[in-house]
């Protein structure tokens, strides 16, 4: 028995690990790529190492990265979870920016802890409108949400130049008609609190509680109960008096929401205005994108996701060393993140043939008891 | 003011410039519509694109040859596809995130090539217009349909091809079959592998093909994520077209009509903000998707692994 036991956690284990075998080959791969591209792929990870966790200050940026991945990611964990996909963390960051940055540039003179709560509330109101309209197009009308999602990144990033360049400009910008896309800074008082002397600022604790928060939502309430069982079954759900359609608009809701906070964060805790250069990354930083790699790679689970989205903004913060070091520009980050995406996601077939042999093992091993059991039964 | 915009110039401007548009979101979509109806979502048709768009500006660029460089194109092309295909197929990925994989790999990958080996925005002259002799020369209709360059008129005829195989050809029902019931035509002998081996590997060459007709014959340029979204607008395309090759045609058009409508009103300095512009084809697209969906089913097995039983 004991010796049962101990095999089942071996095989729990490995099955933990995989991600992180994935993850090793994919950045073999990265070295060949890096050798072929003339570079020392030692060094270059030596240098990407370094940038990530050389220093205290290189810590804090890496977890400052890690805010709005962890943020767009513990999103991406509930729409899993209901078995939607959100693509759109893009335009919910943009959305929850907006909306946000709005309060803090009307309620000028405002108390500041006042002002930074109502501007979060915004952001979070912002990205969730941004999440329920494909959640209610899926529900109601069977819109495929991986395109609709697409599609709303692109009108968010049209409204966000549209004010960027209009009614919300920086007056400063106006007057030297220039063209960058972007707001008046916050005042000095609505700005999230920093560990100086790092920029590392309160959204890193704000995302770590919520990350606890969308655990205890997911597996501690009704609501969540709900939410798993219309992504593991929706016609089992249906027929227990779940109303499915409710449940897919929470879930991309609640998953746009966390992106809209996510959006909130940056111009609050980094940038204290809205900046941009027309796309959507030259806000965004590619986090709605980038949230959905670390929600993967922490397996779509909210506690899983906060050192996924550390590992993954050390990336991040390492591709800036790596670029000023090696020459090797950044945008080789961007291809590594995908292969670790399609290298992790093809692995999972290993935790599934694993998973099915223990099930043979097993019901062939409750079968050999049975026939010792009733045999002697059928004799008599 | 209006009377000045709707002249006959204008509209017959309008329309040209929307058939060179619907180009690559027709080479793009033809493919993804193969592996839908195989029942392989293929969400990494942008980053196909930019990698194509990339092989086909760089090996034009360098040897003047725009064959080769259509041909490296395909190479690219073919190799995303059969990674795509083996890993969707053979490891069974969750298709929609492997393609976000893919998509973050071409993005990242043709960025980092181009800044390697080029680092600034160079022009090659890509494929000129080709005037069909006698149709050309037909009033309105000639300017519209019969200038535009090869690789557009191969789009066009990309479509009935597509509408052919698919519907007319011993592969088409195989295809069919597979992507609404790969355990009944495994049982009946198709090899479920090969097929979607062959739509996701076409798929692939057409998307970088896509991508191709942008950086060699339309518009010449290579630059870093140059088709901004459009290879994600060619896979709603698909769902809009109801998974049928005219409807999917008519989408494109529809869509790429749109566009050149709005990028025509802004030359023209309409009082209108460019940016309500530009969001026009995207909200036209989702409230088409909103009316055409419900109406059309999807392939019952996209999307979903096959694996034999036992």
């Amino acid at each position: 028995m004991k010796k049962w036991m101990s095999t089942i956690d071996f095989a729990q284990i490995i099955d933990a690990l995989l991600p992180v075998f994935a993850t090793l080959a994919a950045l073999a791969l990265g070295a060949v790529m890096l050798l072929v591209l003339g570079a020392n792929p030692i060094k270059a990870y030596g240098a990407l190492l370094e940038g990530a966790f050389g220093s205290g200050n290189a810590l804090a940026e890496t977890a400052v990265k890690a805010v709005p991945l962890l943020l767009v990611g513990l999103g991406i964990c509930i729409a899993f979870r209901a078995n939607v996909i959100n693509i759109g963390g893009e335009g919910q960051m943009i959305m929850g920016a907006i909306f946000g940055t709005v309060v803090g540039l009307v309620m000028v003179g405002g108390p500041g802890w006042l002002v930074i709560t109502l501007a979060l509330v915004a952001g979070f109101v912002g990205g969730a409108i941004w999440g329920a309209i494909p959640g209610a197009l899926k529900a109601y009308f069977g819109v495929n949400e991986i395109l609709s999602t697409v599609m709303m990144n692109a009108i968010a990033v049209q409204i966000m130049n549209l004010l960027l360049r209009g009614p919300m400009i920086d007056p400063a910008q106006a007057e030297l008609a220039s063209q960058i896309p972007q707001t008046a800074a916050l005042e000095q008082a609505f700005r999230l609190p920093r560990l100086v002397p790092t920029r590392l600022h309160l959204g890193g604790a704000i995302a770590v509680g919520l990350a606890i928060l969308v655990y205890i939502l997911l597996w501690r309430t009704t609501l969540g109960y709900r939410i798993r069982a219309v992504g593991q079954n929706p016609d089992a759900s249906r027929y227990g008096g779940i109303r499915v359609r409710r449940q897919i608009v929470i879930a991309l809701l609640l998953s746009g929401a966390f992106a809209g906070l996510a959006g909130v964060m940056q111009v609050y805790g980094l940038n204290y205005r809205m900046i941009t250069d027309g796309s959507a990354s030259g806000f965004t930083g590619s986090a709605g994108f980038n949230g959905i790699v670390a929600a993967l790679f922490g397996q779509l689970h909210p506690i899983g996701t906060i050192p996924a989205s550390f590992f993954f903004g050390a990336l991040l913060v390492g591709a800036n060393k790596l670029q000023r070091v090696m020459q090797v520009p950044s945008s080789f980050i961007i291809a590594l993140n995908g292969l670790v995406v399609v290298f992790v996601v093809s692995s999972e077939v290993w935790r599934r043939r694993r998973q099915r042999r223990r099930q043979l093992a097993t019901t062939a091993k409750a079968e050999t008891e049975r026939t010792v059991f009733t045999g002697p039964e059928v004799t008599s | 003011m209006i009377s000045d915009i709707l002249t006959t110039s204008f509209i017959v401007g309008i329309l040209a410039s929307g058939i060179r548009l619907a180009t690559p979101y027709l080479y793009a979509s033809m493919g993804e519509t193969l592996g839908q109806r195989s029942g392989v979502l293929n969400l990494g048709v942008e980053g196909q694109m930019l990698l194509g768009a990339f092989a086909a500006f760089y090996v034009t660029f360098t040897t003047g040859n725009l064959w080769l460089g259509l041909g490296a194109a395909i190479v690219v092309g073919a190799a995303m596809g059969l990674a795509m295909a083996f890993v969707t197929i053979n490891l069974q990925a969750q298709q929609g995130i492997s393609g976000i994989g893919f998509y973050l790999f071409g993005l990242g990958m043709s960025t980092l090539l181009f800044q390697m080996t080029m680092g600034t925005v160079e022009t090659v002259s890509g494929f000129s217009p080709i005037h069909i002799p006698w149709l050309s020369d037909i009033p309105v209709l000639g300017d519209i349909f019969f200038k535009h360059n090869l690789l557009v008129y191969g789009a066009f005829l990309l479509v009935p091809i597509v509408q052919f195989v698919l519907y007319r050809t011993n592969l088409g029902l195989k295809i069919r079959a597979v992507g609404e019931n790969p355990e009944a035509a495994d049982s009946l002998g198709v090899s479920v592998s090969l097929v979607r081996y062959i739509t996701v590997t076409l798929g692939g060459i057409l998307s970088a093909i896509a991508g191709a007709s942008m950086s060699i014959a339309t518009l010449n340029v290579f630059q870093q994520n140059m088709t901004s979204g459009l290879g994600f607008i060619a896979v709603a395309l698909v769902y809009f077209g109801g998974w049928r090759p005219f409807g999917v045609m008519l989408g494109a058009l529809l869509f790429s009509m749109v566009s050149a409508l709005q990028l025509r009103l802004q030359v023209e300095g309409v009082p209108i903000p460019s940016e309500i512009l530009v969001m026009m084809p995207y909200i036209l697209t989702i409230l088409a998707l909103v009316l055409t969906v419900q109406r059309v089913r999807a392939p019952s097995a996209l999307a979903k692994s096959f694996e034999r039983e036992g």
